[in-house]
């Protein structure tokens, strides 16, 4: 109750910051630094060719899709377009589109759609944001060559269009993506990796490969008074520590801090003041795979979530940027059981699970895992005297990024230590745990479970919001049950701004992607960003 | 002096294949490939068919000779591939960041090069004394200083405490952003340089020749600038030379450090990310940067002292 307690005071913390950023009357003009942080470069300035969330804190300032994600309503709604009809079958959507100019002048037309959506599918262009495109009718004839386009895309007149789609899921949390942006059908596709143009508040300035993107304002952006701010720059830093320095310093104007530095910031008379706070959509997990006959045996993966101290690690080593994890949809997920409490820290009841599963006299398994701080080789070198005390030995599997997502895609692992996604779509991200999705696909620990299946297929075909949500939940609810993770943590994002700075919002699918255009600076900012 | 160049320049080439050969032998033995690296953050899965599909673009589904043929076949018509990650040729990812590495190893060698040579000069003339012990700590220290800490502390101290100089950064033609990587590079070389100045010029100062000059009464700093320097020079130019062609690529903590972007951190994100034709065209460049470095070497020693014949 305390951490839930605690969560919520959180988040209304995170919240109200906003709130009270917002406030006050926006300001025009000035220049506002931001950092993208996990890395000192990015792949592309087309974000529709990357999957990465380092290319998106660029692709956002630059780009729209037909819906955005509300941080605050938690809800996509929608952008490109200004009103939507859903058909009587619950499968085809109308829009019509609101007026919208690219930044090299062209107008948006319905053309723009269905020619964005038909390159993002095309599986010859191998486009990562073709993920956003599946729930189409048709994507997957075009993609599997029975078809030269998109049957479920089709332009009305000029400013409407309409998309069919296989399911009954609302579009929206698909087509919200800034991964599945609008672009222009009569720009030359191989410029938008360089000279990118887009119907962004921001278009490109300068670009310095491995070091910054700088942007300015687009002065005909849709939204009438936005972007408030004159530029945009967005530095490239990967380094920690020197983005601490850069901040103190005010060279950057927005920082997002990792377990130490959250600590050492609120401790900090002079920092303390201005640090945004969400509940961010990743679990962090440890998977087990059932290739490893103990983790048939539900009795031993429960086991394995009583006999850790989550709520002592995320103390003592995440520096409380966590939250401890329920099940699998985060506490933002509207599916999120509210009453469901996290497994207890209950080594006896761990005993007891593993000798009712014949394992009385031990059990050894490795946890494939990375550096990372939050969810790697710190944690499991944390919880291996824990599991010890129970009869269970853990031994590490040290690899980089990219080995542990081909260790587990290849199923060459025992256990995994990993953060992914759960949310925002409740849907979509159970829909990870369900029997007919593939171990590539995202159901990585094979988990396959007849009751689970069936509460998720009624969820997919339920028309009534308020119904399916009730059988997420249970669907969420009988997965912590079942413990095919040891449920961790959702991450704490953690943002430290600069007292000028206005608007920036607790966004819950990741903090770094901010909606640049209502954010603003104010007076006391340096002469340099004024 | 032609000859000799263009022999250096052809034996280059069979360098070059080997670095290409072990390249591709260390990434097709390690595991990770640029396709699974799509999913390593764990947030946005990427459909089945996008992969293969990009599998069989980049070649990545054909046998490792094949693409060993493909890449040498390309190499031999300038081309270096395209980048699995940017889907651009691959000179065009390291067209950018060529200058400002240069600029970088530069910059460091220029600091390393001001600050050393006097100091280990200084140092070797007044052996024992304390200026040269407290040079000698300098020099070990460092040889010693992580780059990352060292960095930081420049950091801390001329940009959060002193506020003269930006913490981190690229301005093309800036000269404050590239005095702190500068010298959080060059301090190593530095030291290296004093040590190796120290000991060359106590070594000359005991010759014979330098004996008989100082008998027949040449004057102390004639001495030195004349007979011990020039002599002396070859030394520290070999010196010079191997740390220089090195700098490029010993820069990867200190590009990351400081937002530098240089070859070294471009190197860094394309092996996390196992973008194998960028790996190998920086490689290529960095190896490319040390070998034309230490032919010119060779070239100036000829220059400086005419008893040394290249060819």
């Amino acid at each position: 109750m305390l951490t839930r307690l605690s969560l919520m005071a959180a988040l209304a913390l995170g919240t109200a910051t906003t709130a009270l950023a917002q406030d006050a009357t926006p300001k025009d003009g000035g220049t506002f630094v931001f950092t993208a942080p996990y890395g000192n470069s990015i792949t592309s300035l087309d974000i529709t060719a990357t999957p990465h969330t380092q290319d998106e804190i660029v692709g956002k300032a630059l780009n729209r899709s037909l819906y955005k994600w509300n941080p605050d309503s938690g809800k996509p709604e929608l952008d490109l377009a200004e009103s939507v009809e859903k058909s009587a079958d619950g499968k085809t959507y109308t829009y019509k589109l609101r007026d919208a100019t690219f930044h090299n002048g062209d107008k948006l037309d319905a053309d723009d759609v269905v020619w964005s959506y038909n390159r993002l599918a095309d599986p010859k262009k191998a486009l990562p944001g073709a993920e956003q495109m599946l729930q189409i009718e048709g994507v997957a004839e075009f993609q599997d060559g029975k078809a030269d386009h998109i049957s479920g895309v089709k332009k009305i007149d000029d400013k409407t269009v309409a998309i069919t789609v296989i399911n009954l899921a609302d579009p929206g949390w698909n087509l919200m993506s800034n991964y599945a942006p609008i672009y222009s059908k009569d720009y030359p596709e191989d410029q938008l990796a360089s000279k990118p143009n887009g119907l962004g508040p921001f278009k490109l300035a300068n670009y310095v490969p491995g070091s910054k993107v700088e942007l300015v304002k687009f002065d005909d952006y849709y939204e009438q008074g936005k972007p408030h701010l004159a530029k945009l720059d967005i530095m490239l830093m990967g380094e920690a520590a020197a983005r601490d320095v850069a901040f103190r310093n005010g060279e950057i104007d927005a920082n997002v801090l990792g377990p130490v530095q959250y600590e050492a910031y609120t401790q900090d008379a002079a920092l303390k003041d201005h640090i945004l706070e969400v509940a961010e959509v990743y679990t962090r997990n440890i998977g087990f795979n059932p290739k490893i006959e103990a983790f048939k045996d539900k009795r031993v993966r429960q086991a394995i979530n009583y006999a850790i101290n989550s709520d002592l690690i995320i103390q003592k080593l995440l520096k409380n940027k966590a939250y401890p994890a329920v099940s699998w949809l985060p506490t933002s997920s509207p599916a999120f059981d509210k009453d469901a409490k996290p497994y207890a820290y209950d080594p006896d009841k761990a005993k007891a699970l593993l000798k009712e599963a014949g394992y009385e006299t031990g059990l050894k398994f490795s946890v494939t895992a990375t550096d990372n701080e939050s969810w790697g080789l710190p944690i499991v070198e944390a919880i291996i005297p824990m599991l010890a005390k129970v009869g269970v030995e853990v031994t590490t599997d040290p690899v980089d990024g990219s080995v542990l997502s081909d260790k587990i895609l290849s199923d060459n692992f025992d256990s995994y230590i990993w953060s992914n996604s759960s949310g925002p779509d409740p849907l979509k991200y159970l829909n990870c745990f369900h029997s007919g999705t593939s171990q590539t696909a995202c159901n990585y620990v094979k988990f396959a479970n007849a009751d689970f299946d069936k509460l998720l297929d009624a969820a997919g075909n339920e028309t009534d919001p308020a119904k399916q949500n009730d059988l997420l939940r249970q669907a969420n609810n009988l997965l912590q049950e079942e413990a095919p993770v040891w449920f961790f943590n959702y991450n704490k994002a953690v943002m430290a701004y600069q007292p000028w700075v206005h608007g920036l919002k607790p966004n819950a699918m990741e903090l770094a992607i901010q909606d640049y255009e209502d954010i603003w600076i104010d007076d006391t900012a340096p002469a340099g960003r004024k | 002096m032609m000859r000799f160049i263009l022999r250096r320049t052809l034996q280059m080439i069979p360098t070059m294949l080997a670095v290409i050969l072990i390249i591709f032998v260390i990434f097709s033995v390690v595991p990770g490939s640029f396709i699974t690296s799509l999913m390593a953050e764990g947030r946005n899965a990427t459909n089945a068919q996008v992969l293969s599909h990009l599998n069989e673009q980049f070649g990545l589904d054909q046998p490792l000779l094949v693409r060993l043929w493909n890449y040498l076949w390309g190499l031999a018509h300038f081309d270096l591939g395209i980048s699995y990650r940017t889907r651009e040729p691959v000179w065009n990812v390291i067209e950018p960041r060529l200058w400002p590495s240069i600029k970088l190893a530069l910059s460091a060698m220029g600091f390393a090069a001001v600050v050393g040579i006097p100091l280990g000069f200084l140092a070797a003339l007044k052996p024992g004394s304390i200026f040269d012990s407290g040079t000698m700590v300098v020099a070990v220290s460092g040889l010693s200083l992580p780059e990352f800490w060292f960095g930081l502390l420049l950091m801390y101290v001329f940009a959060l405490t002193l506020g003269w100089l930006p913490s981190f950064g690229y301005q093309p033609g800036s000269i404050r952003h590239i005095i702190l990587p500068a010298i959080a590079l060059g301090v190593s070389p530095m030291a290296l340089l004093a040590r190796t100045t120290r000991a060359g010029v106590l070594d000359v100062m005991n010759a014979d020749f330098v004996r008989t000059a100082r008998a027949k009464g040449l004057a102390e700093p004639r001495l030195v600038r004349s007979h011990v320097a020039r002599n002396v020079l070859v030394l520290i130019l070999t010196t010079m030379g191997l740390q220089i062609g090195a700098l490029m690529g010993q820069a990867i903590v200190v590009e990351k450090l400081f937002s530098w972007p240089g070859i070294g951190s471009l190197l860094v994100d394309s092996v996390s990310v196992r973008d194998i034709p960028v790996v190998q065209g920086a490689v290529l460049v960095i190896v490319l940067w040390f070998l034309v470095i230490n032919m010119l070497v060779d070239v100036a020693y000829a220059l400086i002292d005419p008893r040394i014949k290249v060819g």
